[in-house]
Parts: C-alpha cells; sequence; structure tokens
C-alpha cells in the first residue's frame, strides 16, 4: 500500500535530480534556472496526485499513509518524526516568508522582453535592395567589420561576447533572427540599444546606434549578409521571398 | 474775464465729469457684460467631452468588467442552444427521452441567462456611451447600419427563443417536434449573427478597415469585413460551445454533489458526462482556431503581432498554456475516472493505458509551458549565457507549441476512444485488423506530428505556419476521422461485458467539472485583457488614438487580479441564474419526497458521500446498482 505514495516520492526527487544535475552535464546545455524547475517539478507531482486519485483503492492507499502519520496512528520512530515534522513545518513557513520580504542585495530576477514590439514607422517595410551576389557579399564584408566583432561567426561567439551579458545573439539559432521579418532586424540595426522602447527595459544591450555610421542602404545590406551567412531565412507572408 | 476763466474751467470739469461717468458707466457695462462675452463665446464654440471618469473606480475597470461579463454571458447563451439542439435532434432520431429532457433543462436556464445577458449588454452601451463618447460617435458613424441589423437579429432571436422554450410541451410529437426542431435550428442561426455583429465592431477596432468615400453601408461593410473578423468569430463559436458545455458539466457536477437519491445522481452523472463530453468536442479544434487568429494578426501588423506573441503580452501565453493544460488534464481525469467507476471491473484493465497517456500530457504541458525567456537571477542568466536556455530553449517557439498541442488533442482524443470501449468486447471478425490499422494511424500519425515540428527549426517561417502546422492538424483531423468511424463499426457488433453504471462517481468527480468550468472563464478573461491590451494606446489601431488618462496597459498582476475578479463575479451570476431557474424545480421535488422518505439522503458534496469512494464491489453490495 504504501508503495502508492512512496513511488511518486522517489519518482519527484529522481526528476529532480536529474534536472539539477543531469541537465546541466549534456551537450550544448546549461543549468536551468530554479523557476522552470520548480514549474516541472510541480507538474511531476500534480501527475502523480492525479493518477494516484483514479480509484478509491489508490486514493486510499496514497493518502492513507500521510493521514496515519500525521494523526499520530503509525507509533514507533515514525511518532518521534511526525513532532520533528511539527517542529520543523512552522520553521520552514518561517524561513520561505523571510527569504521573500528580507531586503537582500542580490539583483532581482530577469524578466526582460527580449523582443518589444517595433514603433510603427518600421513595421511592414520590405527589404528595398535587390538580392543579388554581390550585394550579400557587400553586406557580409560589412557584417565582418562591424558586427563580427561581437557576433562572431553568425553564432554570437565574437571576440568581444565575452565581454557582455546577456552575450550578442547567436544568428545560426532557429529561434532568433529566423522568427522575426527583416524589418524588425532594420529597426534594431539602425536604431540599436538606445532605441528600445520602455516596453525592453531593462535595456541590457550593447548593440549601437548603427544609423550614426551606416546608410540605411548598407543596413539593408548587411540584414541580408546575415542571414545569408546564418543560413537562416526571414519570416515573410509571402512564399516568393 | 476771471469769471470767464472760471466759467470755461467750469465747464470744462463738467465736460470731464460727464466723460469720466461716461467711462465709469462704459467700464462697469465692460466688467459686468465680460463674463457674457466670455460664455457667449464657449457657448459658440464648446468643446466636445472625449472622456469621462468615475472617482475611486476608474472608467476602464468598470468597462473591463462589465464588457467582460457581458461576453462571458453571451457566450453562454449562444453556446447553449448548440448543443441543446443537437441534444434534442439525438433525443428525437434515437428516442431516447433522457437527451430531450437534458435539452429542455438547459434551454430553461437559457431564458433567464438570456435576460440577464440583454442586461448587462444594455449596462455595458450607456457606459461606453457615457465614457467615450468621442469613440462611440465615431463607431456609430461607421457601424450605424449594422447597428439596425443588430436590433433586428435581437428581435427575431427572442421570438425564436419564446417559442422555442414555451412550445416544447405543446410540440413535443410528430410534425410539431419537427417545427420544434426547425425553431432551434433557426434560434442558433440568429444567435450565430448576433454574435457576429459585434464581432465586427471588437475586430474593427483591432484592425480597422476605413474607406473615405461610399454611401453609409459601403463604409460598413468594409469596416465589418475586416482581417481579423472571420478568425474571432470562428475562434468565439467555438469557445461558445466549450464555455457552454462546461458550465453545464459545473451545474451537473454541482447538481450531482448535492444529490439526494440515487436517481438523482443517476442524471447528474449522466448530464455531467455530456457536458464534459461537449466541452472537450469544442476543445479538440480550439488550439488550431486560436493559431489562425493568431497568424492572421501577425500578418495583419507585425507590431501588434510581436506585442501578443514576443513582447510584454507574451507571458499570457505562458498563463494560457498552463490554465489549457489543467482544461486538458481535468477533462482527460473525469474520462479516466469515467472508465474507472461507471465500469466495475476495469481498473486494473485500464490502468497502463492511463499511465501512458498521463506522462505524454504532461510531457506535453511541460513543453507547451517552457517560456522562450526564462524567469532567471542574475547568476543564473549568466550561468545559461542569457535567459534563453541553450538546449530547453528551443521548446519556446511556435513549432513546439503547436506540435505539444496537436499530441494532447490526440491523446485526449484516444481517451474518449477508450471511454467508449471499454466494457465492451470486439466480436467481428474483422476486429484484429481494424484494431492493429487504428494502432498503426495513430503511432504513424504522432510520429508525422513530432518529425514536422522538429523539420519546422529548419525551414522559413511562412513554410512551417502555410504547410507544416496546417499539416499537423490535418494529421490529427484524419486520425479523428479514421478511427471514430471504425470505432463504431467495431462497436455495432461488439459484445457489453459490463454494463455501465451511472450515479457511482466519486465526488472529487464533481469537483473536477466545477474545475474545468473555472478554468475555461478565467482562459477567457485572460484572453479577452490579450485582444484588447494588443490594441495597445489606440482605441482603433492606428485610426484614434487613445488620449484618456488610461492609455497604458496595466501591469500583468493587475490584469489578473481583474481577471480574477471577473471569474467570480460571473461563477457568482451563474450560480443566481441557476438557482432562481431551478428554486420551482426543488419547492416540486421537496413536496413529492415528503409523500416517500428515502432513508440514508446524503448529499456527497465535500466527499460527504464516502460510500461514493470506496472499492467498487463494496459499493455495489451497499447501494446497489442503477
Amino acid at each position: 500500500m504504501g508503495g502508492v505514495l512512496i513511488r511518486p516520492i522517489i519518482l519527484t526527487v529522481c526528476i529532480y535530480l536529474f534536472l539539477k544535475f543531469i541537465v546541466p552535464v549534456l551537450p550544448h546545455s546549461a543549468p536551468l534556472p530554479s523557476s522552470l524547475i520548480f514549474l516541472y517539478l510541480m507538474l511531476v507531482m500534480s501527475g502523480s496526485v492525479l493518477f494516484a486519485t483514479l480509484s478509491g483503492e489508490s486514493k486510499d492507499a496514497f493518502f492513507q499513509p500521510i493521514l496515519r502519520f500525521l494523526t499520530g496512528e503509525s507509533g514507533g520512530a515514525l511518532s518521534s518524526a511526525r513532532y520533528l515534522v511539527l517542529a520543523l513545518f512552522p520553521l520552514l513557513v518561517g524561513w520561505q516568508t523571510y527569504g521573500s520580504t528580507a531586503s537582500s542585495d542580490a539583483p532581482p530576477g530577469e524578466n526582460r522582453t527580449i523582443h518589444p514590439a517595433p514603433p510603427g514607422e518600421y513595421t511592414g517595410l520590405s527589404n528595398p535592395v535587390p538580392k543579388t551576389p554581390e550585394n550579400i557579399m557587400y553586406g557580409k564584408g560589412l557584417y565582418a567589420s562591424r558586427c563580427a566583432p561581437c557576433h562572431g561567426n553568425f553564432d554570437g561567439k565574437g571576440f568581444a561576447a565575452a565581454g557582455f551579458t546577456p552575450p550578442p545573439a547567436n544568428f545560426k539559432d532557429p529561434t532568433t533572427i529566423a522568427m522575426l521579418q527583416e524589418s524588425y532586424l532594420f529597426w534594431r540595426i539602425k536604431k540599436g540599444g538606445v532605441g528600445l522602447p520602455v516596453e525592453g527595459m531593462p535595456w541590457k544591450t550593447a548593440m549601437p546606434r548603427w544609423e550614426l555610421e551606416m546608410s540605411d542602404e548598407d543596413i539593408w545590406k548587411v540584414i541580408m549578409g546575415e542571414y545569408d551567412g546564418a543560413g537562416q531565412k526571414p519570416r515573410t507572408w509571402d512564399e516568393s521571398e | 474775464m476771471m469769471d470767464q476763466g472760471l466759467n470755461i474751467t467750469n465747464h470744462g470739469r463738467q465736460i470731464a465729469g460727464r466723460m469720466a461717468l461716461l467711462a465709469g458707466c462704459a467700464a462697469a457695462l465692460g466688467w459686468i457684460g465680460l463674463p457674457d462675452v466670455a460664455f457667449a463665446q464657449e457657448a459658440a464654440a464648446p468643446a466636445p467631452t472625449a472622456y469621462r471618469d468615475l472617482p475611486y473606480i476608474g472608467s476602464r475597470n468598470l468597462v473591463w468588467v462589465v464588457a467582460q461579463l457581458h461576453l462571458l454571458l453571451a457566450g453562454f447563451v449562444l453556446g447553449v442552444p448548440i448543443f441543446a439542439w443537437l441534444c434534442e435532434v439525438v433525443g428525437w432520431k434515437s428516442g431516447d427521452k433522457r437527451y430531450d429532457k437534458l435539452a429542455k433543462e438547459f434551454t430553461k436556464l437559457l431564458t433567464s441567462s438570456y435576460a440577464t445577458t440583454a442586461l448587462f449588454g444594455g449596462i455595458l452601451l450607456f457606459l461606453l456611451i457615457g465614457f467615450y463618447p468621442k469613440l462611440m460617435a465615431y463607431l456609430t458613424d461607421i457601424f450605424f447600419p449594422s447597428f439596425l441589423v443588430y436590433c433586428g437579429l435581437f428581435l427575431v432571436e427572442t421570438a425564436t427563443l419564446y417559442l422555442y422554450w414555451y412550445g416544447w410541451d405543446a410540440m413535443s410529437e410528430g410534425n410539431g417536434k419537427k417545427f420544434h426542431i426547425f425553431l432551434g435550428f433557426l434560434l442558433n442561426v440568429f444567435a450565430f449573427f448576433i454574435m457576429i455583429v459585434p464581432n465586427s465592431w471588437a475586430t474593427f477596432q483591432a484592425s480597422p478597415v476605413v474607406i473615405a468615400e461610399g454611401t453609409d453601408f459601403e463604409r460598413a461593410w468594409a469596416a465589418t469585413w475586416n482581417p481579423t473578423w472571420w478568425p474571432v468569430n470562428i475562434h468565439r463559436i467555438i469557445a461558445n460551445v466549450v464555455l457552454g458545455g462546461y458550465i453545464c458539466g459545473a451545474y451537473a457536477g454541482i447538481r450531482y454533489l448535492s444529490a439526494k437519491s440515487a436517481e438523482e445522481r443517476y442524471h447528474y452523472d449522466w448530464m455531467g458526462y455530456v457536458g464534459n463530453f461537449i466541452g472537450v468536442f469544442g476543445l479538440l479544434p480550439l488550439p488550431f482556431a486560436g493559431y489562425w487568429l493568431m497568424r492572421e494578426i501577425y500578418q495583419y501588423n507585425q507590431q501588434m503581432g510581436i506585442t501578443l506573441m514576443g513582447g510584454f503580452l507574451s507571458w499570457l501565453f505562458i498563463l494560457q498554456a498552463m490554465l489549457i493544460g489543467v482544461l486538458f488534464l481535468g477533462s482527460n481525469y473525469y474520462f479516466w475516472m469515467g472508465i474507472t467507476h461507471r465500469i466495475p471491473g476495469s481498473e486494473g484493465q485500464y490502468r497502463k493505458p492511463i499511465m501512458a497517456m498521463l506522462i505524454i500530457l504532461l510531457l506535453c504541458l511541460a513543453v507547451w509551458m517552457t517560456p522562450h525567456s526564462l524567469v532567471a537571477s542574475l547568476e543564473e542568466a549568466q550561468k545559461m549565457g542569457g535567459t534563453h536556455h541553450p538546449l530547453l530553449g528551443v521548446f519556446g517557439v511556435m513549432s513546439a507549441k503547436m506540435t505539444v498541442s496537436n499530441l494532447m488533442v490526440l491523446v485526449t482524443f484516444m481517451s474518449f476512444i477508450m471511454y467508449w470501449r471499454a466494457g465492451k468486447e470486439d466480436t467481428a471478425g474483422w476486429a484484429k485488423v481494424a484494431k492493429s490499422v487504428m494502432g498503426a494511424v495513430l503511432v504513424l500519425a504522432g510520429l508525422a506530428v513530432i518529425v514536422l515540428g522538429v523539420w519546422g527549426y529548419f525551414v522559413p517561417a511562412i513554410i512551417r505556419i502555410n504547410y507544416f502546422s496546417t499539416s499537423q492538424v490535418g494529421i490529427v483531423i484524419f486520425v479523428m476521422l479514421t478511427i471514430t468511424p471504425l470505432t463504431a463499426l467495431l462497436l455495432k457488433s461488439a459484445k457489453t461485458t459490463t454494463e455501465m453504471v451511472w450515479g457511482k462517481m466519486p465526488p472529487r468527480a464533481g469537483y473536477s467539472l466545477v474545475l474545468n468550468a473555472v478554468m475555461v472563464i478565467l482562459l477567457m478573461t485572460l484572453m479577452g485583457y490579450a485582444r484588447s491590451s494588443s490594441r495597445v494606446h489606440w482605441h482603433v489601431y492606428g485610426v484614434m488614438r487613445d488620449s484618456s488618462q488610461y492609455a497604458f496597459s496595466p501591469a500583468l498582476g493587475y490584469a489578473a487580479a481583474l481577471m480574477a475578479l471577473n471569474t467570480f463575479l460571473f461563477c457568482m451570476l451563474v450560480a443566481f441564474i441557476f438557482w432562481v431557474a431551478t428554486m420551482g424545480d426543488k419547492a416540486k421535488a421537496a413536496a413529492s419526497a415528503k409523500g416517500s422518505p428515502e432513508p440514508g439522503r446524503i448529499p456527497a458534496m465535500a466527499g460527504g458521500s464516502q460510500a461514493l469512494d470506496g472499492p467498487v464491489a463494496e459499493r455495489s453490495e451497499q447501494q446497489g446498482q442503477v
């Protein structure tokens, strides 16, 4: 009977250990933030409760050990453990409350809008520069001199990248520029970090305002070079583009 | 000379005195008349009032609450006639009187809900005219012809509803029944148009089409046929069916929990099943309709699309994933409990498939709920190299979300098929082949959905949106269209090994029905906020700017509080309507119960009836089968 309760506990602990210690060492991976681990563990626990309460028997098998423990019916060493829980539970609540209300020098959690909406005048723009091999090559040349120091070989690993938090965007990642229209990139390159709207706060980007150094035509060429170099296609609504 | 001089001086003084008097009078008149002139100027060109406000509460908050309640009530009164009519048709065709009784019971709820919806519509209209006179004048100028159409539709809808409800018993047999069913059909046709006409006003605000020339009718028609009108129409009609189904399920759940006799438990258990089935039936195509709507919004305006899907409103879609996830889990849980409790002896047989389906649902939900930009401390973000996780970040985009939503739809469909087949044994000679075909179709479909989802990362966005996502939807529809008729054919010749026993569900089944309804209401309030906020600081996007003091998007926490308030108020309203509508029945039931007291009449509310939750065999002994 106790197995119905023990199994979900073991499962939850195993999944926690997997997310906390195994996922970070997988190739091309990194440690998961605690918010995501919490989310996944909540799902595991919810699933366990749902499965355990499908029938009357399994529900009793799941909750009876908890009830027996809490009401002191278990006896033996578990009775002492019950008093321990009784003492520790208020302390846990107190610790949580302290942790969430006490002032701290740690910066708050990140909740940045990475892709804020562009201003109206940049929506619906299409690249006016013909997509010729020459223009793409010219754009790549401009990219190499101006963008590559940070964005590297379109992978966000330029020699200066290590100096930035968050790091420069990786254009080869299919979840970055491949999701955006060319007009969006035009706005971001032209106006840089200082051109971000309030919605994009905190403005954690070192992107220069390239309109001071490049013409609009050159910016469009850089965009073509970027997509070509990263092996991505911009978001369009027309299949022929 | 001196006298002459004095005379001249006196004369001069007299003239000066008269001049001073005249000047004084003129000054006094001017002083008195000045405000009149000023007022006259004001009267000549009065500044039009663009906005009015309500102290403490705020005009926007009040309109938000009233509009949301009106929309929720409207969703209910437009969704319920669809399945009330379908139930009536099923009852008429099959001869099963339970369906006719069910249809009638919900039509009774409809009459009182209809009046409340119209009442809230009226309040909303007065508030809009009062708080936003300039905007309303603009919208009236464009849409006046459709206002008239709307009034006409309301008249015919009301007349049809009266005939449909009051003529139920009078038209219960023969041609009368046929005419009654025709009235139900008409009711739904008018209801559909009543929904799409105001949809054009709301969608015009988001994606306006304004033509400067033409007749009033031409201008109204152009504004009505705006880019997001049909996507919203389709999305809303499906969502209304879902809302209606789950609210009826919740009603049945509460009645089941408070049922005191086996008969009542039988009836409301069955009604809960029907409500849940209709809710799930609507829920299956809903993600596809939502996807189409978002695609149209994004294509209409990149700014609005990014505000919703990548900007500050994108967090709403994580909340949406959580709510939809709970809804899918709740609906499946109810099916699984139905197998366990209504079909004695089936628990062990179906435990493993249920566990497999639960695991797939949870994995899909984990992917759906994973945001692209994660909430992380500075230290965590540094370790990840930004707020995108290098490995799990791929779960944060549409290709992954579409894949898992399709898989969840497939699993939910299979839950229903499993429930349908439970307690029956195939006797047809071709049953083995049919089951192999169904298994193969299901596995291949699941794999195809996953392959298309992964492949979607490596093709241009337009290919993914136009072909891959639609193919995924097509595959799921193909599975449904293949497995449903095959199962129906198999079951035609199948032998029933265990009869379905109604009225034996544990109390938590009733609670899960209530929870599903609350989730749907929360979802609708959430997406109502998203749709409205995507216009940001525009009353009419790109045409009429919001220049009021409320021309800012409320913070997500503030919005969440208002959504919760709206959900609570709507639940209270519905509870009140149901209470009023069923007051007479309760009085009748109490009067008849006095004559035949039944021992052990304990409601199951709050787990009061432990007997319902014991082992099946034990319960059968205690209560006997119905």
